[in-house]
């Protein structure tokens, strides 16, 4: 009809295309709604995330930041090493106790070299320190028992008081009821700046360093838990990975489609759904109860996230293989490869970055992953050390970054709120490297056919 | 029925590669190829036509087994190759298909080089013995696949840079590189243009001599042109089947005639 009104040319047009007819005008109008509807939804997500990232940010990075006191001590010998035989069983009988004297020496001697008048009992002055500072002088005799006798300078951190007043968190009104800090001491370390003995510096021993008691946020630090993650996502990868491959390619390209295999697929659909601290109940009565495996152990952890990323490997694996074209196996199938030649050669290979990625994914997923590790009891313990091979990673006792979150976020002292915030800067740069290593091996393997 | 054995081979006497007899195939409860007998003959092309459904192609993939990838799909009857029933329990599907190559609708190369396209059949049957035999194949290939002269400057350029025609003609050079007796061509030329279809009917006309060719195409054009002998289909009855000129100019059946005419499909 159409053909026959331009043909003949002779029927005018009923209305002009200068002007919108109403159904026009109602489906533009439905449509700039929608798109102003969509804008919102984006600028409300995206303000949320803005809102997020900036929280984290303010909150967290004083977390990287220390306040540290800097000064010469004398090791004394009288005090450390009486007999003078240098015998590392006798200096080991010293405790941290029998160092405190020469922290007060020092902070007397410091006063006295930079001038500073203060009435304070050098008692008073040695509790600015964090708490570890005695064992600190220790460690460093223990290991060095020849230079007992010198004067040597330390970098000692000042306690989380101290710390908080460096950071603004502590004030001289909010601690009226302080037992743990005077404003006298604040005074002195006022003074303390002035003359450059103490200072705020970055602080790598919060990256690298180990969990400290609630006495002391201040030497607390999120590294070993970062190793035990480590440790886990080794096991995951480990399992996970080859066992989810290797289920996937049966399912998707050689199981026969029937209801058995229609109920393991359902069931490994509902399993990713299954929330992660059920599968933590399963690995405490599996794992620890049954099989008797250490608790708090990376190994049981990395085990009870593999049972968890399992259908996320699974699921995005097979994604990735029925996305691979049809056309591709009867290629391989048409010139003779059996089967299985198909699939290794030619399937696989195409379906690569798509497992990449939904591995990855899983991973970090994992990675996040708290609720089952408090069930293991990879929460609350305090690793103080570096493993040192990898079979004490796995076996030792260790947390999990998210855990020692969770762990400082819950202890009274608002030192530790911080480093909550910290360690939840980190997890998130492992998260977003991880994301982006998964973009960019799609982009980098990713083939057309 | 003709009689399997091989018969002297004459100039007028052709042999037959393919027997079919009483093949039935079901899709779960879908009866889509009712009782076709059909004999293929030896080095000649013979072409399926028929309405789309009609089942040419499927009865085509039940040449190589194809069709067993298809859980849903069943295969009863007979079928022969030189005698050979290829439903025996004995027959490994994977070992036929070697013998029988097959070319489909759509080109599929390997999204790989061109020249690991051509040699990854040889590869997996272990038809090279060093490097240089595979080369050998490769060009072999490419060269009755009528394609060597355009690629053999690019061999390990990607298979899916080429363009149709030329992907096309790679995948029928893939096809032969295997050495296979029959070659099987679902609709090859329906993504090609009318160019690229003149040349890869040249080259069926070619492969004549060495492979028997089943072709099933929705041109009776090209039927007419490439083939010898034709099988009509509808509904998934095998309703005529004869030397092709017979076929388009004094059909039997009411229904190829129809067909053929234009006035169903």
């Amino acid at each position: 009809m159409t053909d026959a009104t331009q043909n003949t040319g002779a029927v005018a047009p009923k209305s002009s295309l200068h002007t919108l007819d109403a159904r026009t005008k109602r489906r533009n109008a439905a449509e700039s709604r929608f798109k102003f509807y969509g804008m919102v939804a984006i600028g409300i997500g995206l303000l949320m995330l803005v809102t997020l990232l900036t929280t984290i940010l303010s909150k967290g990075t004083g977390a990287f930041t220390q306040t540290f006191v800097t000064m010469e001590v004398e090791l004394l010998e009288t005090k450390l090493d009486k007999t003078g035989a240098r015998d590392l069983e006798k200096i080991k009988k010293v405790t941290t106790f029998g160092y405190a004297p020469l922290i007060k020496t020092a902070f007397e001697k410091t006063v006295e070299a930079h001038g500073i008048e203060t009435d304070l009992k050098s008692k008073a002055m040695a509790k600015i320190l964090s708490k570890s500072a005695a064992s600190q002088l220790r460690n460093y005799v223990i290991a060095n028992p020849d230079q007992i006798g010198q004067t040597i300078e330390f970098r000692f951190l000042a306690n989380s008081r101290v710390d908080g007043y460096m950071k603004g968190r502590v004030t001289r009104d909010s601690i009226a009821n302080d037992k743990n800090i005077t404003p006298a001491q604040l005074d002195f370390v006022d003074q303390l700046i002035a003359v450059g003995a103490l200072k705020k510096t970055f602080n790598i021993d919060f990256i690298i360093g180990a969990d400290a008691s609630d006495q002391r946020p201040e030497a607390a630090g999120i590294g070993v838990a970062m190793m035990g993650s480590l440790f886990m996502m080794l096991v995951v990868l480990a399992l996970a990975l080859p066992i989810g491959v290797a289920a996937s390619i049966y399912l998707e390209e050689f199981a026969p489609k029937n209801w058995i295999t229609d109920i393991i697929e359902v069931n490994i659909s509902n399993l990713a759904a299954v929330p992660s601290i059920v599968f933590g109940i399963l690995g405490l009565a599996v794992f620890i109860n049954y099989m008797h495996l250490p608790q708090s152990a990376p190994l049981v952890g990395g085990l009870v996230l593999t049972l968890m990323t399992l259908p996320t490997i699974i699921i995005s694996t097979r994604a990735a293989l029925k996305a691979v074209p049809p056309s591709i196996r009867d290629a391989a199938l048409g010139v003779g490869a059996s089967k299985m030649q198909a699939v290794f050669h030619h399937v696989l290979p195409l379906a690569a970055p798509g497992i990449l990625t939904g591995t990855i994914i899983g991973l970090a997923q994992a990675l996040g992953e708290t609720a089952p590790l408090l069930l293991i009891g990879m929460i609350g313990f305090i690793a103080s050390n570096m493993p040192e091979t990898v079979g004490e990673g796995l076996l030792s006792p260790n947390s999990a970054m998210p855990a020692q979150i969770y762990e400082w976020a819950k202890r009274a002292d608002p030192a530790f709120y911080e480093r909550a915030w910290g360690g939840i800067i980190i997890l998130l740069i492992f998260l977003i490297s991880m994301n982006t290593l998964a973009v960019l091996l799609r982009r980098r393997f990713e083939r057309r056919w | 029925m003709y009689d399997t054995e091989k018969l002297a081979t004459d100039v007028n006497q052709t042999e037959t590669k393919i027997s079919a007899r009483n093949v039935q195939v079901y899709y779960g409860d879908t009866h889509a190829i009712k009782d076709v007998n059909v004999d293929i003959d030896a080095k000649a092309v013979t072409a399926f036509i028929g309405p789309s459904g009609c089942g040419k192609s499927t009865f085509l993939r039940c040449i190589n087994r194809m069709n067993d990838t298809i859980d849903v799909c069943r295969v009863e009857g007979d079928i022969k190759i030189d005698g050979e029933d290829i439903y025996d329990k004995r027959v490994d599907p994977v070992q036929l298909r070697a013998k029988v190559g097959m070319v489909f609708q759509k080109p599929n190369p390997f999204p790989k080089s061109i020249y690991d396209n051509i040699a990854y059949g040889p590869r997996i049957h272990g038809l090279a013995k060093n490097k240089a035999d595979l080369d050998e194949i490769v060009e072999k290939s490419l060269r009755r696949g009528a394609i060597w002269n355009e690629v053999k400057d690019r061999l390990h350029a990607p298979g899916t840079g080429l363009s149709g025609g030329q992907q096309q003609r790679l995948c029928i050079a893939r096809a032969v590189a295997t050495e296979p007796e029959v070659l099987l061509m679902d609709e090859p030329c329906s993504a090609l243009d009318p160019i690229a279809t003149a040349q890869v009917e040249e080259l069926i006309d070619e492969l004549r001599d060495q492979y028997s060719v089943v072709i099933v195409t929705h041109s009776m054009q090209q039927a007419a042109r490439v083939s010898q002998k034709t099988a009509f289909f509808h509904l998934g009855n095998l309703v005529e089947y004869g030397d092709t000129s017979q076929i388009f100019t004094t059909p039997q059946d009411e229904r190829t005639e129809s067909y053929i005419t234009g006035r169903i499909g």
